[in-house]
């Protein structure tokens, strides 16, 4: 099916099953530990052997040597597997770096070595035992050192035309000429996904076929690049991840895991199970780059903007691609004279990826503080600011209009229902006891994507409905939004469908990633849905056009049958692809929100505590509530962790990230996180696809942290530029605690 | 004591205990397992490897994330941080001693009507976890936020938060598993 034009009135309308906040199908497996992770598959494979990775100790350079001898003769031990004995490896097309080093080293902590033993302990111990010779070589490891010479970086795929920043108007005239203007340069650091599962693969060969349950957000990368890596044919490999625990942009892509399984287990001969261990997740695996912001906004004394510019600098592997901070500046704001780029400098530390809203969640940490320091420079409300500077066109393209934008509801509404209006706008003044007190606002933005998805669907002797497609769920509820996707088109109750997820032998869909998930796996069964009820409307006999399936049943006219009478003679399957048109280029397609925030800073301490938050999302249909809510207090969870906590601390002479464990990394906990309200508005875009639902779990991490840096602010009146916002950076600007130590002093000195 | 009325389970270490492996006797979820392990070999890879009771996750092998808690001798503990030798003759109950898919324990039907989670790892950690902390405010034991050492302990917001901290869950779904908590703890 391709959509091409926009929805009209179809079955998911009806929203009896669809837009109805369900309970997780996979829920009562997931909370009694019945729910198989990729590790866990004692299922599978019989006579499992247990793989432990070495990790490069240089972060650039190569191997001169590697000793095996000792590794090899450790009790236990039944396969050593390095560069040396590997054969020859492709790389895979998502990857920068190579997923096995040798001799040369890419970055630290890439794999060197595996070795496959009968036990994890033994494996373990003959890891220890390898000797690597390396010759350490020189590298670039200081984002702030590389930025000043960092060269452009061109979108255009052809690489030989030259990278030019994106000019609309005349940017330099209209921001010297503009009354109030701000020019700020703001920092995001390197930050990790962490998510729970590490990475982890069981790989079984049989002859020249290689099986691999894994741990991966999208299957058919996996399988594209594992075949590509190791060189067989596709027609040869499966890979199954049914579970996924957690990914955030993490396991989109082929991992060393996978591959050291697959070659641990051809040098065995037996199956072999691998899990990365935690401390070396952090530099083996991708992560969100650093970047360096500058923005200057420019705009009238009545607050309307007139000049824009961003520009972002970050860093990544030679042929890395940048973290495209700047995404969002292109659309969610109007001036007429716009400056936008970004650069990239080449770095030698482990490779920079997506994570979760990759651009949009680091490019508004910077943009949407400048938006707020630019309200209080005008002396207007930041809601206002905001919305006064509202376009509801692509502000590059005049004419072309967004499917749908609502984010002046989303500001108004949010502020009334977080009380806003109770927001004191002189910084520094609001206590609580020994709180201060500060309310910070931010706009969420992120671009709805649809990729091609496709899935199979059929209707089984004892009329349940079956449906398989390679999606994957990663927590995100795909399980449960396509079963409710497939009741709604068969007119079935949600009990009757079984969704099968996270295998390479079934349809491919557009898998987890880019808040395209939901909106283009649920098209993709809804097409399929479609086709079986052309068969299922021709096998009785009724025109498919005006059947009606409900309650189990086809009704056609006067006619009513039972769906169970349409496979007495056999199940019946239809399997399509839901395939896109031009619309997104006719409408530019993205979800809004506004995220609200109240902390209370310690004036002793400086100690930042979240005390509310509430997120208002438009984001066309929300196809079962109570799962897209968890995606988005998930996603504001995250942005507290940037907001306040989370940094790769980079160790610029030896290239690698030190706090390389979940000790060192901090992420948000439950002591950190209160209560969270989100509101969705009632939407259903008909542009976007027959679901008239686009993304929301990575909208709900968009502006997050930006929104607590203002009420940070707010409470302080210091403003912190550098993410994340530790004490350190403002304690000794703490206005109050400066006045109260001077009372201090005035009582003692009055004694 | 005697355990002749539990049905015994001889386990053998996967596939054949290695030179110097020792043998270990333990109940978990009220059954009585005899195994021989190496003596590297953690409460938690015991479980999982072993006994293949995989509820139990393991993020981080380092005591960090809480995914592996479990309750040992009455106690939440970090089953990674624990050898499996140091639980000779000790009760040991995992996710799978609480409910199953078709009976939950009060906890787990809580966390799913609550959508306490998301992508599920950290979840049997974060239950058990649960399951010993309001057992732990019924006991009257403080914690770093109690104001008040000596009186009676009650299950309020802030109490939860601190105390099952150990448990991260980086979908953040705490709103909900707070919630879900709240939920049995007046019940």
């Amino acid at each position: 099916m391709k959509f091409d034009t926009p929805a009209g009135i179809n079955p998911i309308d009806r929203m009896k099953v669809v837009g109805v906040a369900h309970d997780r199908v996979d829920g009562k497996f997931k909370t009694t530990g019945m729910a198989p992770y990729a590790y866990e598959r004692h299922d599978v494979a019989p006579g499992q052997l247990y793989g432990f990775i070495l990790g490069s100790a240089i972060a650039k350079g190569h191997i001169a040597a590697i000793h095996t001898t000792h590794a090899e003769s450790a009790p236990g031990v039944r396969a050593v597997v390095t560069y040396a004995n590997a054969g020859k490896l492709g790389k895979g097309s998502k990857n920068t770096a190579n997923l096995l080093a040798g001799p040369e080293i890419e970055h630290y902590h890439q794999a060197v070595a595996i070795v496959v033993a009968d036990t994890f302990e033994a494996a373990r111990s003959a890891a220890a035992l390898i000797d690597v010779d390396y010759v350490r070589g020189t590298g670039h490891f200081d984002l702030a050192a590389a930025a000043p010479t960092a060269p452009l970086h061109s979108e255009d795929k052809d690489k030989s035309k030259p990278a030019v920043l994106d000019r609309v108007g005349d940017f330099e005239a209209a921001f010297a000429a503009a009354p109030v203007t701000l020019d700020a340069t703001y920092t995001t650091p390197d930050e990790a996904h962490a998510m729970m599962e590490p990475f982890a693969t069981v790989a079984s060969w049989s002859g020249d076929k290689l099986t691999v349950w894994t741990s991966n957000q999208m299957i058919a990368w996996a399988h594209d690049d594992l075949a590509q890596t190791l060189g067989i044919a596709k027609e040869n490999l499966r890979v199954n991840s049914p579970f996924i625990g957690g990914g955030f942009g993490g396991k989109l892509f082929l991992r060393a895991d996978a591959v050291m399984a697959a070659l641990g287990a051809k040098a065995a001969g037996r199956p072999v199970k691998v899990a990365m261990t935690r401390p070396m997740m952090f530099n083996n695996s991708t992560h969100r780059p650093a970047t360096i912001q500058r923005i200057r906004l420019g705009a009238t004394r009545g607050g309307k903007l007139t000049s824009i510019s961003h520009i972002s600098t970050s860093g990544n592997l030679p042929d890395g691609s940048p973290e495209t901070a700047t995404a969002q500046t292109k659309l969610l704001y109007a001036a007429p004279n716009r400056l936008i780029g970004t650069r990239l400098a080449v770095l030698d530390l482990p490779e920079g990826n997506a994570m979760r809203a990759p651009g949009e969640a680091s490019g508004l940490m910077a943009l949407e503080i400048a938006m707020d320091e630019m309200a209080e420079k005008l002396g207007m409300d930041p809601v206002e600011f905001r919305i006064v500077n509202d376009t509801q066109e692509d502000p590059e393209k005049p004419g072309r209009l967004f499917s749908q934008r609502q984010l002046i509801r989303c500001l108004r509404d949010g502020a009334a229902r977080f009380d806003w209006s109770a927001r004191n706008p002189r910084p520094g003044n609001t206590r609580d006891g020994d709180q201060l007190i500060g309310l910070g606002v931010a706009t969420a933005f992120r671009n709805n994507l649809n990729v091609t998805s496709g899935a199979r669907v059929r209707l089984g002797h004892d009329g349940v409905v079956t449906v398989e497609t390679d999606m994957t769920d990663i927590g995100t509820g795909s399980y449960t939004i396509i079963a409710q996707t497939a009741a709604e088109m068969m007119g079935v109750p949600l009990d009757r469908v079984v969704v099968r997820l996270g295998d390479s032998s079934f349809p491919v869909s557009a898998g987890s990633g880019g808040q395209f998930g939901a909106g283009s796996s649920t098209s993709g069964v809804y097409a399929a849905c479609v086709k079986l009820r052309e068969a299922i409307a021709q096998n009785l006999g009724v025109n498919s056009a005006d059947a009606v399936f409900e309650d189990g049943h086809v009704r056609s006219g006067n006619r009513r049958v039972a769906l169970a009478d349409a496979v007495r003679g056999g199940e019946i399957v239809a399997e399509d692809t839901m395939h896109w048109g031009d619309l997104d280029k006719e409408y530019q397609q993205s979800t809004f929100g506004a995220h609200f925030v109240e902390v209370a800073v310690d004036a002793f301490t400086g100690e930042i505590r979240v005390r509310r938050m509430l997120a208002v999302c438009a984001a066309g249909r929300v196809l079962n509530p109570k799962t897209a809510r968890s995606q988005v207090i998930g996603a504001m969870t995250m942005g507290v962790g940037g907001a306040l906590m989370e940094e790769l601390a980079v160790d610029t002479r030896f290239g690698f990230f030190v706090n390389h464990d979940l000790a060192g990394y901090e992420v948000p906990v439950h002591a950190d996180i209160p209560h969270q309200e989100v509101i969705f508005l009632d939407e259903a875009d008909d542009k976007v696809s027959p679901m008239k639902a686009k993304g929301i779990g990575e909208l709900g991490l968009c502006g997050v942290a930006a929104a607590v840096a203002n009420a940070v602010y707010n409470a302080t009146g210091v403003r912190v530029r550098d993410y994340p916002i530790t004490l350190d950076k403002h304690l000794e600007k703490l206005p109050a605690l400066i006045q109260a130590l001077t009372i201090r002093n005035v009582c003692e000195k009055a004694k | 004591m005697t355990v002749a009325a539990i049905p015994t389970k001889s386990v053998r270490a996967a596939p054949s205990p290695p030179p110097g492996a020792m043998p270990l006797a333990l109940t978990i979820n009220g059954e009585h397992h005899r195994v021989e392990v190496d003596p590297r070999t953690t409460l938690l890879d015991l479980l999982r490897d072993h006994l293949r009771l995989t509820g139990t996750k393991k993020g981080c092998d380092h005591g960090q994330c809480g995914a592996c808690t479990v309750i040992a001798g009455g106690k939440r503990i970090n089953a990674c941080l624990s050898l499996a030798l140091q639980h000779d003759g000790d009760k040991v109950t995992t996710i799978e001693g609480l409910g199953t898919p078709d009976r939950l324990h009060p906890l787990q039907a809580a966390f799913v009507k609550h959508d306490g989670f998301q992508c599920g790892y950290c979840t049997p950690g974060q239950i058990c976890s649960a399951v010993a902390v309001l057992g732990e405010i019924k006991a009257g034991i403080p914690s770093h936020v109690s104001a008040d050492l000596t009186a009676p302990m009650r299950a309020t917001n802030a109490e939860v938060r601190e105390r099952m901290s150990g448990n991260i869950c980086r979908c953040g779904a705490y709103s909900n598993i707070a919630e879900a908590i709240a939920e049995v703890a007046a019940a």
